[in-house]
């Protein structure tokens, strides 16, 4: 929380006290809900395949309660930080924007990672595009800047200026730790384009396998 | 010159190149089969046209189109009318593609 306090969250987990544990970081924003089934369906092959998973709802986020207007990119980090200390993580796995805030000092694996200005931007013409279909004229530029002064409402996603300054910043990278995997080794079309969810087994069988591959497993 | 310039063809990538990797990103963005859209033609209507493609999915598709195509979309672009069929998106691809 803001204050630095911390609140209860949600946390979806596959739990059979096995010795490697993968905290499981989702996207942010839209992408969040695009990839929510394949990501589950993902943590069931890798419950299958004898590891333990844990999805954490992050604060503001899916059942959260916690208002998203209040999030930050840095308190997301501390949230991450405080499951994957709560579920005992050995590993963890950030899917796009998740890799972001995923804890940096766990090993783990980070799948389509983006930078921090690219989610920025894609949610400032989201908004730019939905203002011109009011007759609105304003530019996604313009929408950061007053995003960074005051917070903004991008795309229905109400952002802090804490977490807009952040964002455009860049300065946030992936964990050296964080191997990246590429949408080329999983394969198919990369399902947070979407314009609705979706679901493809074959890209949850082949992303589980290459995380157990990855995770040395006897 | 950028980096990516510097390595890409002399005169950019050909039209059929710009028309395939088009159609590929409007294929992963609304989910379409390879055939149908291969059908789309330049009066094909896009933005306004097909439910999928609210204005998230058009912010992902220029993200995209940039990536690929390695062109830069600027703000004033998004304004345009080029998002309302594929011959015009196409058009829009092939310009900021000899600019870049």
């Amino acid at each position: 929380m803001p204050s630095g306090a911390t609140a209860d969250e949600m946390l979806l987990g596959f739990d059979r006290k096995r010795e490697h544990r993968i905290l499981v970081v989702m996207p942010l924003f839209d992408e969040a809900s695009k990839m929510r089934r394949q990501i589950v369906e993902t943590m069931r092959i890798l419950d299958q395949s004898g590891v333990d998973c844990f999805c954490p709802d992050l604060p503001g986020c899916n059942e959260s309660l916690a208002p998203h207007a209040e999030q930050s990119l840095s308190g997301w980090r501390g949230a991450a930080a405080n499951a994957a200390a709560h579920v005992q993580a050995t590993h963890v796995l950030g899917v796009r924007s998740g890799s972001l805030v995923a804890p940096g000092d766990l090993p783990g694996q980070a799948y389509e990672p983006v930078k921090p200005r690219a989610v920025l931007s894609r949610l400032a013409r989201a908004e730019q595009i939905s203002a011109r279909e009011t007759n609105e004229s304003v530019t996604a530029k313009e929408l950061i800047a007053r995003g960074c002064e005051n917070g903004v409402t991008l795309a229905g996603w109400p952002l802090g200026a804490d977490l807009v300054n952040e964002l455009a910043a860049n300065g946030s990278i992936t964990s050296p730790h964080h191997l990246p995997i590429t949408q080329e080794e999983v394969g198919g079309s990369p399902l947070w384009l979407r314009a609705e969810p979706s679901f493809d087994p074959a890209q949850a069988q082949a992303l589980a396998a290459m995380i157990v591959d990855r995770i040395d497993l006897p | 010159m950028t980096a990516g310039t510097a390595t890409a063809e002399p005169t950019g990538p050909s039209r059929s190149a710009i028309d395939t990797t088009l159609r590929a990103i409007l294929r992963d963005v609304l989910a379409l089969e390879e055939s149908q859209v291969e059908a789309f033609d330049a009066n094909t209507g896009l933005f306004g046209h097909l439910p999928e493609l609210d204005s998230m999915a058009v912010a992902g598709l220029f993200t995209e189109m940039e990536d690929r195509l390695d062109i830069v979309i600027d703000d004033d672009d998004v304004d345009g009318e080029m998002l309302e069929t594929y011959g015009g998106l196409l058009a829009f691809a092939e310009a900021k593609t000899v600019e870049s």
